[in-house]
């Protein structure tokens, strides 16, 4: 017998339908194969800029998401008791005519009676606006409890941020420290960018307490106590500055070290000095005397006094030159000793200094001075939320920023390197609008970026004027809303109640809120009346997740592969330090079911509301549904949702008429579209003319916005201000003394608040992201489930070995709000007073079309049940950072104690019954 | 490894049945003692093959088993089976029908009997992933058990007597290699990962948190606890309960107090045959 | 087929680089993805949505805790799939000529038709390479994607296995080991690729990527201060700082 024969060369599929993934956030590229109608197969597509062909777990078994028996059917109304889970299945008609009965008479009346919040909602600019046009000032997407941290404290300070807004640039870098980083939105970049490090023996770094993942294949870990990371930066930045090891070229020419800072005492003191012209302006070293700040040939002399005011640059220096920020003050308290800090700061400074290049890249910067190259310094650093997710992560991300720009390694060939449509300094961004007035619209967008207290939404009484009390002086910097405190505060009635609350693709009574059971409680409790204290809940969602038992109105949306969506340079873009990139997705497979795209429904919603935008004078609709929104919705003049193939013949980028033929043109170009930087615009972004033009030209601004960064924080200084008893805006008094120290103009670093309980919770608590699960939502997947099906609490060798844990055995886990039993499991790679879980695995038993028998529902388990919402003490402070209201999910103290073997994990709640038929396997 | 039912009764009963068909091919019985006696074993070695069957994914192609005999022990053992049974066909049927027949048969069919049995020990013998059963003692064990298997039943104390000591001295020399052919296989979850080369290890994280093949089927960490119970289970049953049984009791009695004790022995050795194998697969998941 | 080909014309195999595999798992599902759709039965899930859900996978990853005697403890992420033996006793032990290593280019593979589900060559694996498959009753394992890399029905660029296509590190590396300037053999010779288990006497073709050396012990920094500044205080440090401009 010989060797079979072997088909090497099947038909893979009869058709490639190329469209973006919605596995997570990172949209990908996928390449979806049917076959015979059905999706047969998915890979990556190689001409997507995020993936370039990669596709990870997750993206990789889309299949068994479009397929999972959890999907939702129909739309639903609840019959029983909410969180009963008892529903009946209405038609489209009934479900939108009951939304608008609701919704109608609180436009008219009181549209703050609205409030409406979205998740992972990749359409922000199409769910804010049409929030604008309702009217109410309650809208924000997840950025609240997820990072909005690195968002605000980059904008701030570099004009644009970690998160997926820039990265390190991975073709010339040899020094990538990675700071709280277990997967990040930019999940496949971040890993095709470690592995091209890897490949050419570059250096990682991982900064963590927990050594997985990026950190498992870090060069060097530095298994950091939570919360410290500001206080081990500013200890690098102590030992760079006393070794002189820094960029003053880079200071002088492209921040505002050589600003100077009002020493008057008074309203002004601490803020910038400004000229007649209310311009800021540097001495200049060639004359010694004031010139303009953006002045041609003007050389800012850092170390200049002028009539007894300072530079920021002296500022900066005195503050961190301090004995405090020696690394002998601060090992202990951060877990890492002197030396490793030492040994750190000299390596950072070695390879920013002893090997900087030159790219023969002529260029001319804003004030018209003329380069004839760029100087590369290939040092890069990138931070999520490890740092994000304490309550002083704000000031820490702004710590990592100096850090950055006093190694002169921002924009620059090696460095980190921003993606349009940013950098973009704070000045071009909007301010908050929330001025509710019935019956009309907001009279702009309601996230933007307060420049001072006199932007804040605070109404004349001095209560907000939102629903989870963003941009006031708890968290004066909110730029993503607190979408955490939502559900807490419209229960508390403070700072009012609200009538319908409006969820979008998030699943707040279990891992996207803080401190889940008490949420479920919330959102069943009853006033004296006996009305639900939070009156309707109207929610979308696509599969049968936690949230929709809690939910009066179900809008079932569509999988990914069913619909139209638009990842808009509006919003959240798919661009690259390169090229400006916006994405679709559209529907390559048919929806099998009575279910409709969600942001058709809202336009759908918003005609049958007569929202202006949606509706026409005469009441129709404006819009046919979402795609034709895409196409034809008109943002500024010439501006869309899309940049590419715009103009009546498809040739405009950027900025153009409508094209009728748009989407065609995007699913021929692979749903994509890239608008490449010019040569000689790639580095330097910020301050180089040619970006700034092309950057006009491809709608990003209207004019060029060149800027310094900012190291000294102008509009922080003027909070801090406010806090010291200037101006006619005055804190409350019980948040003054925090506000001196949050919004130093300076970075800080103070102990996270979770801290101030902490006593007899020794241990700090924290999460990851598994890189082949999605929140709650990878586990109705039959692939992934098998992979990540039960998570254990992994405990450090001290804990491990002083409590005598042995395989098998749960722990009860403790913290000052909430207790937990759950399986642990030794892990020596970790810091020694931290345990750690993987996030959102457990499940509340029955949700996700899962048995009831299911791991993740019996084992697996939530921290969130730990986590309060709220901070100890008097009134109710949210469990936020204070600048910008970012949760502080990773402050979580506990206490670890041994319990034994035990069949299943607690606390238990109730099985839910199923709002979807049970599921087989896939045939 | 997995002690499947289906195995464990497929090894007891095969090797049985060839033992006694070994018997009555070397020795001969005759009229319809003859029809009962070859038809046990007929019966044992067939059921035990049949068993087997049972753990097949797909069975209907079991023909296909006979191609490989030039590699596979198992291909071997299935022509070994067919032609052992085939060659004691004649001298059976000459034995009840008393056509007088010489011993040609019967020998050969004992030697291929044996030959069977060494095929079938083989088939565990030759697999080095499992150290515990890649060793010389596996192919003694699996004859001894089949040789005292057929003497057992023939209640011939005389040679059964002894051949029970065989037995025993072999399980113990069994055990004694087999307590430590995993550690002188020299796989280490070190070598199995390649990364002794940096320090110590073990595991992190499963792969999967679900079930799979691989634990399912060679993983099996259940049953080695009681492996010293089982150990003295199998030692009295098989070996002390049986001798004493043929030395103190007599008869059809005897036989079948043996037999039965006997079986119980082989079946809790062959269930710790399989149960405290350690598949070197085992190391990759931390577990043995 | 059960006997070995003497020599393969091509030896073809994976690098798997241990010092950049960030555990992700991506190859875990693409792999099966593609061989659900591809060579042979599709790859069964039991209980998928069950207490106790199980399936067949061809490439699992391993999460290793690793203690130097050093420096701290390390985690090593480890894929694990069939190596494509040269002395494969997966092969030999098949009773049916089921499982068979082909002469051109060496993959190991199982004709499903003539596979009778008995388990021996999963028993015979060291490595766990192969997983019976409980809807088929076939032994499924890594086929090299044997479905993939020859395809013409595929653009060039894709003719090489899911996992290695999808592994958004680039840790996973195909080639021909058999040609000494390939990709994969000039890794393996550069970066010191070793076999798993020699001892088990199969001959892996597959070759392990060592982690590159971490942690160095602590080293005194080389980052001399200026000068001592409790002594000149900022306006000496200024001085010397702002006189190197
Ligand atoms: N302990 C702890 N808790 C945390 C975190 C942590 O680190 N630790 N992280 C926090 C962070 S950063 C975040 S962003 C949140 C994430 O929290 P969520 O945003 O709530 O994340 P998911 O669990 O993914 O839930 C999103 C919901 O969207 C639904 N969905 C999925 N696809 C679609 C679709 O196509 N259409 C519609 N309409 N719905 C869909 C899902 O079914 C699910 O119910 O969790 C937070 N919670
Ligand atoms: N696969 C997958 N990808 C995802 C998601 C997912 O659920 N699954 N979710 C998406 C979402 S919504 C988000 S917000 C991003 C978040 O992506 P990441 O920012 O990577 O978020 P986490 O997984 O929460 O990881 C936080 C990391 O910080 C570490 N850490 C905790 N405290 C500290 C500290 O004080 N200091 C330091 N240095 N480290 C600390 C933790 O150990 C962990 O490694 O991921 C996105 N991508
Ligand atoms: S990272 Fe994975 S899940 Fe997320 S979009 Fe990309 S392929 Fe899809
Ligand atoms: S895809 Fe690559 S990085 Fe991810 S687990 Fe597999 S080999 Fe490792
Ligand atoms: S790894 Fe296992 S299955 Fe693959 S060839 Fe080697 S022995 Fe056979
Ligand atoms: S399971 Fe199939 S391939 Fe494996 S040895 Fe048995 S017949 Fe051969
Ligand atoms: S080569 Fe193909 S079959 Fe083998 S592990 Fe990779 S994807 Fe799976
Ligand atoms: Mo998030």
């Amino acid at each position: 017998m010989g060797q079979p024969k072997v088909e090497t060369s099947p038909k893979v599929s009869d058709e490639v339908r190329k469209t973006t993934c919605y596995m997570c956030a990172c949209r990908c590229g996928i390449n979806v194969h049917l076959t015979s109608g059905k999706v047969t197969y998915i890979e990556g597509n190689r001409d997507h800029p995020v993936n370039k062909g990669v596709l990870c777990a997750k993206g990789a078994s889309g299949i068994m998401q479009v397929t999972a028996p959890s999907r939702l059917r129909a739309p639903l109304r609840r019959v029983g008791p909410r969180g009963s889970g008892a529903f009946e299945e209405i038609s489209w008609d009934e479900a939108l005519a009951t939304a608008v009965a609701w919704l109608k008479p609180l436009r008219e009346e009181a549209p703050e009676k609205l409030a409406f919040f979205t998740g992972r909602d990749q359409s922000q600019s199409f769910t804010g606006w049409w929030a604008q046009q309702f009217g109410t000032p309650n809208y924000a997407a997840h950025g609240g409890f997820c990072s909005v941290n690195m968002a605000a404290a980059g904008t701030y300070t570099i004009g644009g941020a970690f998160w997926e807004f820039g990265q390190p640039d991975w073709a010339h870098t040899k020094l990538f420290v990675l700071f709280g980083v277990a997967e990040d939105h930019d999940s496949n970049p971040i890993k095709i960018g470690i592995g091209k490090l890897k490949a050419r023996g570059a250096k990682v770094v991982g900064v963590n307490p927990v050594r997985t993942g990026y950190n498992a294949v870090a060069d060097e870990w530095v298994g950091i106590t939570p919360g410290t990371d500001g206080l081990l930066i500013l200890s690098l930045i102590h030992c760079l500055l006393e070794a002189g090891k820094i960029d003053l070229d880079y200071l002088a020419r492209w921040t505002n070290a050589p600003l100077l800072v009002n020493a008057a005492e008074g309203p002004e003191k601490g803020l910038i000095l400004k000229n007649a012209e209310s311009q800021p302006f540097v001495i200049d070293k060639r004359t010694g005397m004031p010139a303009p700040w953006d002045g041609a040939g003007v050389q800012p002399d850092l170390g200049a006094v002028w009539q007894g005011h300072r530079t920021v640059f002296q500022h900066m220096a005195e503050r961190y030159l301090s004995a405090d920020y020696a690394p002998e003050a601060v090992a202990d308290r951060c877990g890492v000793p002197a030396g490793r800090i030492r040994a750190l700061a000299a390596e950072l400074a070695r390879v920013a200094f002893d090997e900087a290049f030159e790219l023969p890249v002529a260029w001319t910067d804003f004030r018209g001075d003329r380069h004839e190259s760029m100087t590369g310094r290939p040092v890069s650093f990138h931070a999520m939320r490890g740092i994000s997710a304490h309550s002083n992560g704000f000031q820490t991300a702004r710590a990592l920023h100096l850090l950055q720009i006093l190694l002169g390694t921002v924009e620059v060939p090696g460095g980190y390197r921003l993606k349009p449509p940013y950098p973009k300094p704070v000045e071009a961004h909007p301010t908050p609008h929330f001025v509710a007035a019935p019956g009309k619209p907001l009279s702009g967008p309601h996230l933007g970026y307060v420049r001072g207290p006199e932007n804040l939404a605070i109404k004349e009484d001095g209560t907000p004027w939102r629903i989870d009390k963003g941009f006031t002086w708890e968290n004066p910097f909110s730029a993503h809303g607190l979408m955490h405190m939502v559900i807490p505060n419209a229960h508390a009635g403070d700072p009012y109640k609200v009538d319908t609350l409006f969820l979008y693709m998030a699943n707040m009574s279990w891992n996207s809120s803080m401190n889940s059971a008490r949420v479920m409680e919330m959102l069943t409790d009853k006033d004296a009346s006996g009305e639900y204290v939070i009156p309707r809940i109207i929610y979308s969602d696509a599969y049968a997740s936690e949230m929709v038992a809690y939910a009066d109105l179900i809008l079932p949306d569509t999988t990914y592969l069913e619909r139209y969506d638009c990842i808009s340079l509006l919003d959240r873009p798919i661009s690259e330090p390169d090229a400006a990139g916006d994405a679709i997705r559209w529907p390559v497979v048919e929806a099998d079911r009575d279910v409709r795209g969600f942001q058709s429904v809202l336009l759908d919603l918003g005609v049958r509301l007569g929202l202006p935008g949606i509706t026409n004078p005469d009441g129709t609709a404006k819009f046919k549904d979402y795609a034709d929104y895409m196409v034809n919705h008109i943002r500024r003049p010439g501006v869309g949702p899309l940049i590419g193939f715009r103009g009546v013949d498809g040739q405009a980028e950027g900025r153009g008429d409508p094209n009728p033929d748009q989407l065609a043109r995007y699913i021929e170009n692979g749903g994509f579209y890239q608008a490449h930087v010019p040569d000689g615009a790639a580095y330097m972004k910020p301050w180089n003319m040619a970006y700034q033009e092309w950057a006009v030209a491809t709608s990003f601004y209207e004019t060029p916005q060149p800027y310094l960064f900012s190291i000294w924080s102008e509009p922080m200084r003027k909070f801090q201000l406010a806090a010291e008893g200037h101006g006619f805006l005055q804190p409350p008094d019980h948040l003054r003394a925090r506000l001196k120290v949050a919004m130093d103009p300076l970075p800080v670093w103070y102990p996270p608040f979770g801290e101030a309980a902490a006593e007899g919770y020794p241990v700090h608590a924290i999460t990851q992201r598994p890189m082949a699960m999605y929140h709650s939502w990878g586990s109705q997947n039959a692939w992934l489930r098998q992979i990540h099906g039960k998570n254990y609490l992994y405990l450090p060798t001290k804990i491990w070995e002083a409590e005598g844990f042995a395989e098998g055995d749960y722990a009860r886990v403790t913290s000052p709000t909430g207790e937990i039993v759950v399986p642990v499991a030794h892990m020596a790679a970790l810091n020694p007073d931290t345990v750690w879980t993987w996030n959102a695995i457990g499940k509340r038993r029955g949700a996700w079309a899962l048995d009831a028998g299911a791991p993740e529902a019996n084992q697996g388990f939530l921290l969130n049940h730990l986590i309060s919402e709220l901070l100890p003490g008097e009134g109710r402070v949210s469990n936020s950072d204070p600048v910008t209201g970012q949760a502080a999910w990773f402050d979580l103290r506990v206490r670890v104690e041994r319990v034994g073997p035990q069949e299943r994990a607690e606390p238990a709640f109730e099985v839910l019954p199923r709002v979807v038929p049970k599921g087989r396997a896939r045939v | 490894m997995n002690p499947a039912p289906s195995v464990i009764v497929f090894t007891v009963l095969s090797g049985m049945g060839f033992g006694f068909l070994a018997l009555l091919g070397l020795t001969g019985v005759s009229g319809t003692v003859a029809f009962f006696l070859w038809g046990l074993g007929y019966g044992l070695a067939v059921a035990g093959l049949v068993a087997s069957a049972f753990h097949l994914g797909n069975p209907q192609r079991a023909l296909l088993a006979f191609t490989q005999w030039r590699t596979s022990w198992l291909s071997r053992e299935a022509w070994a089976s067919v032609i052992t049974l085939g060659l004691f066909a004649p001298q059976a049927l000459s034995d009840w029908l008393g056509l007088g027949l010489g011993r040609g048969f019967g020998v050969a069919g004992a030697v291929m009997a044996g030959v069977t049995v060494f095929c079938t020990a083989m088939i565990y013998a030759q697999i080095r992933a499992v150290p515990r059963w890649h060793h010389w003692t596996v192919p003694p064990v699996f004859l001894a058990y089949a040789v005292a298997g057929g003497l057992v039943l023939s209640g011939v104390s005389v040679l059964a007597l002894p051949m029970l000591c065989v037995l025993g001295v072999t399980l113990a020399l069994h055990w004694h290699f087999g307590a430590r052919a995993f550690a002188r296989a020299g796989a280490t979850m070190e070598s199995a990962t390649g990364l002794g080369r940096v320090g110590a290890v073990s595991v992190f994280e499963q792969p999967h948190t679900g079930g799979n093949y691989l634990l399912r089927e060679m993983i099996h960490v259940v049953g080695r606890r009681h492996a010293e119970r089982v150990r003295m289970i199998a030692m009295v049953f098989s070996v002390l309960l049986p001798s004493l049984a043929l030395a103190w009791l007599s008869g059809g009695v005897a036989v079948v107090v043996a037999a039965a004790t006997y079986l119980i022995g082989a079946l809790a050795q062959r269930w710790l045959f399989f149960a405290e194998a350690e598949h070197v697969v085992g190391l990759y998941y931390g577990r043995r | 087929m059960t006997g070995l080909p003497e020599r393969t014309e091509k030896k073809l195999g994976l690098v798997i680089d241990l010092d950049t595999c960030v555990g992700c798992h991506a190859c875990v599902t693409a792999c099966k993805g593609w061989n659900d759709q591809g060579y042979g039965a599709p790859l069964s899930d039991q209980n998928p949505y069950g207490a106790d859900p199980s399936g067949t996978f061809l490439n699992r990853v391993h999460s290793y805790a690793v203690q130097p005697t050093d420096t701290a403890a390390q985690i090593i992420n480890f894929p694990r799939s069939c190596l494509h033996c040269e002395d494969a006793p997966c092969v030999t032990v098949c009773p049916t000529g089921a499982s068979y290593k082909r002469a051109e280019d060496g993959i190991v593979l199982v004709n499903e038709a003539a596979c009778i589900g008995c388990g021996l060559c999963a028993w015979a694996c060291p490595y766990g390479a192969r997983e019976l498959d409980q809807a088929a009753g076939v032994m499924k394992k890594c086929t090299l994607c044997v479905d993939r890399i020859y395809n013409e029905a595929l653009p060039e660029a894709d003719r090489e296995p899911a996992c290695v296509r999808t592994c958004p590190t680039g840790a996973r590396h195909f080639g021909d080991f058999a040609d000494p300037e390939s990709k994969v053999s000039r890794l393996t010779a550069e970066r010191e690729g070793f076999a798993l288990m020699p001892e088990m006497g199969t001959r892996p073709v597959n070759r392990y990527l060592p982690p590159r050396k971490k942690d160095r012990p602590e080293e005194a920094s080389l980052l001399a201060p200026l000068l001592d500044i409790k002594a000149t205080g900022l306006a000496g440090w200024l001085d010397r700082v702002l006189g190197k401009i």
